[in-house]
């Protein structure tokens, strides 16, 4: 036979609630209600604490912050299947994903008023650090789930970022590293539809982000970013999968980025408010709300009873991060090796005592 | 005492670092089967597997970042970059990663990836194969330049990278790859960083140097004695940190200073050398600090490149100067 298909590739998409919260029976993963529970507190508490930062920022009182309104089920829904020992390695709009992996608030607060200190990470946290340089981080989550695999540990990791961030060398890096050595990595790709003012159509001419990973030798797959029971059951199956040794996948969760792309952006100026009201009909956080409530796991008075918890920990967490002396000097130096070298020594000095005799 | 070229050092100190400390893993381009394109790798993978010595994807920023990661769950690797002229892809994981981690985190994480690279010119080679980029590097805070002249000393630099808590960029220079051999003890020992050696003492000239460049100091130094000029010779070994301590009080000794280097002259390590003497011991010196360097051209290739980089008569032309001065 002179012509053969050689390759064919199929992507699925997920969906389990639809938009008006209607469950698919057989595709209802069934969590237990302490689960389900959790994740729907989280993602209140991470709108909630969206909601404050943007207000702390247009008030003077944390620096430039990514809002992630809108992408509240395509974080937690994923998190929420990493085991403990897993690895979370973020981009810089993962609140949610901080938060369910127990970072306390004030951490977040500390950071977003301009110190390093809230991105110290306690010791045995598999978290790692905000990355804003894009696609840069899905390498560093590759490196790590491989040396899981040669240190033969049962764990895998999961790297955040967006479809921007898949026009980047880094992320072919990563999806082809993965590949070749069968990481135990799990891609989780937010695909909110903008990077800043560009939009996903003009970063790839690929109908689907998902179908990249066929290229690379693995799996692909599409869910409703939205819809946290779809983010959830594929992101458990991928953990799974990675657990057993049956290497990387490719999760593509189509959400929307509400908001702006950071405090320093307006997206007024790039696309139109008919699109983003569109989305608004499938807002993550109230159809996951309404499954509770049809499930008899929710009702008004516990939404009242979070969201009045929830309000007075974001403002304690506030009022600690603002009582925190964060501006040591000596802290310019400290951190940048492991012993400080002469010439810092010497710098350090040069402030310190221009710091003493400043008038 | 075995006798050892660079290349045979740095492979019995991997061989020896890595049975040492079985985190440590090699990993870059060729650097398995073929054990390198300069055989600095050899054998490694016979000896420790293909879990530990890794023939990569051909992805540079893919090796260091990867890398980033490793390290990070708390493996040591070691990273070949097959020309210096090739590390540009991973320049982004270098700047922005590897050397600020430690920093952007309070010191909860560290990288302390050793990334080695050939270096330099003077092997008659390709474009992009005769590089000499060390001031990029060590302009970067959180990084440590080491660029060893010697086989003992590439041992013991190279062993103190290997058990090192930060991040090392490891250049090796090409041109003495196979140049010469000298005694290499075959127990563990290390260099510190930071601490330049006095390879000979002399009285009316310091020339700083570092790398292959020794060598030809050297050999400019013993063409000097003849004309009764005792040079003075400092090899840096590592350029990120500099030994100011050493320079300064050499140059306040001999009171006047030459920095020979391969790397191009504009912001070069001399430049930074010649401000820290400046600051620190102008009234001591009885000359400018002159600078014999490449020139601030593109690497030519090698119908031209003798022209371009620094050599015994240079060197002793510019001793002269500040000799009658």
């Amino acid at each position: 036979m002179p012509i053969e298909t050689v390759f064919e590739g199929k992507v699925k998409y997920i969906q389990v609630i639809d938009k008006d919260g209607n469950a698919d029976e057989k595709l209802d993963p069934k969590l237990p209600k302490d689960l389900l529970l959790r994740m729907y507190i989280t993602m209140v508490v991470t709108r909630m604490f969206d909601d404050k930062a943007l207000k702390l920022q247009r008030q003077g009182r944390i620096y430039t912050y990514p809002p992630c309104l809108g992408q509240e089920a395509a974080q937690i829904g994923s998190i929420a299947a990493l085991n403990e020992e897993d690895w979370f390695f973020p981009s810089y709009r993962e609140h949610g994903g901080y938060l369910w992996r127990g970072t306390e608030m004030k951490w977040m607060f500390v950071y977003l008023m301009g110190s390093e200190l809230g991105m110290k990470i306690p010791e045995g946290k598999h978290n790692f650090l905000v990355s804003i340089p894009i696609a840069t981080q899905t390498l560093h989550a590759v490196g790590a789930a491989w040396a899981a695999k040669i240190l033969n540990h049962k764990v895998a990791t999961m790297v955040y970022f967006g479809d921007g961030a898949t026009s980047e060398g880094d992320f072919h890096e990563a999806m082809n590293f993965a590949g070749v050595f069968k990481t135990p990595t799990v891609f989780l790709n937010q695909n909110n539809q903008w990077a800043i003012s560009v939009p996903r159509k003009k970063q790839t001419a690929a109908k689907t982000i998902a179908q990249k990973a066929l290229a690379y030798g693995f799996e692909g797959v599409q869910v409703d970013g939205n819809d946290v029971l779809a983010v959830y059951r594929a992101t458990k199956e991928a953990i799974d999968k990675a657990h057993r040794g049956e290497g990387p996948t490719l999760i593509e969760a189509l959400t929307y980025r509400m908001s702006h792309h950071t405090t320093a952006d307006d997206w007024t100026k790039y696309r139109d408010s008919a699109e983003v009201e569109q989305w608004k009909e499938r807002d993550p956080v109230k159809r996951f709300r309404i499954y509770l409530e049809r499930n008899g796991y929710w009702n008004e008075d516990l939404e009242k009873k979070t969201v009045e918890r929830a309000t007075s920990e974001i403002e304690k967490a506030i009022e600690e991060a603002e009582s925190m002396k964060l501006d040591n000097p000596e802290d310019v130096f400290m951190y940048t090796y492991s012993k400080m070298p002469p010439h810092l020594v010497e710098q350090m000095n040069e402030l310190m005592e221009y710091l003493k005799n400043k008038s | 005492m075995p006798k050892m070229n660079l290349v045979e050092a740095i492979n019995a100190t991997l061989f020896q670092e890595m049975e040492l400390n079985d985190k440590i893993v090699v990993m870059g381009e060729d650097v398995g089967v073929d054990g390198g394109v300069f055989r600095v790798t050899e054998g490694l993978i016979k000896k420790f597997g293909e879990q530990r010595v890794i023939d990569t994807p051909l992805a540079e920023s893919g090796i260091i970042g990867a890398a980033i990661g490793m390290a990070i769950y708390g493996l040591k690797p070691v990273t070949e970059i097959q020309f210096e002229g090739f590390i540009f892809p991973a320049y982004e994981q270098i700047v922005s990663h590897i050397a600020r981690i430690r920093t952007r985190s309070h010191g909860s994480y560290k990288c302390p990836i050793v990334l080695r690279s050939p270096y330099g010119g003077g092997v008659r080679a390709l474009e992009h194969h005769s590089e000499a980029p060390e001031t990029l590097y060590a302009h970067v805070p959180g990084l440590t330049v080491v660029i060893p002249s010697s086989p003992y000393d590439a041992k013991g630099l190279l062993s103190n990278a290997l058990q090192a808590e930060d991040p090392v960029i490891f250049f090796e220079p090409k041109r003495i790859y196979r140049a010469f051999k000298e005694e290499v003890p075959e127990e563990r020992y290390t260099i510190p960083f930071g601490q330049a050696k006095i390879v000979q003492e002399g009285h009316d000239v310091t020339i700083i140097t570092y790398g292959a460049m020794v060598r030809v100091s050297m050999e400019a130094a013993e063409l000097l004695k003849e004309k009764n000029i005792s040079c003075e010779i400092v090899d840096l070994r590592t350029v990120s940190p500099i030994d100011t301590e050493t320079i300064i009080s050499s140059v306040r000794k001999t009171g006047r200073c030459v920095v020979v280097h391969e790397a191009p002259r504009n912001l070069g390590i001399g430049a930074e050398i010649s401000a820290r003497i400046n600051e620190k011991a102008l009234l001591d010196l009885k000359a400018p600090v002159k600078r014999v360097t490449a020139y601030d051209v593109v690497t030519p290739l090698p119908k031209l490149e003798d022209f371009h980089f620094p050599n015994a008569e240079k060197i002793i032309n510019a001793v002269n100067y500040v000799m009658g001065f």
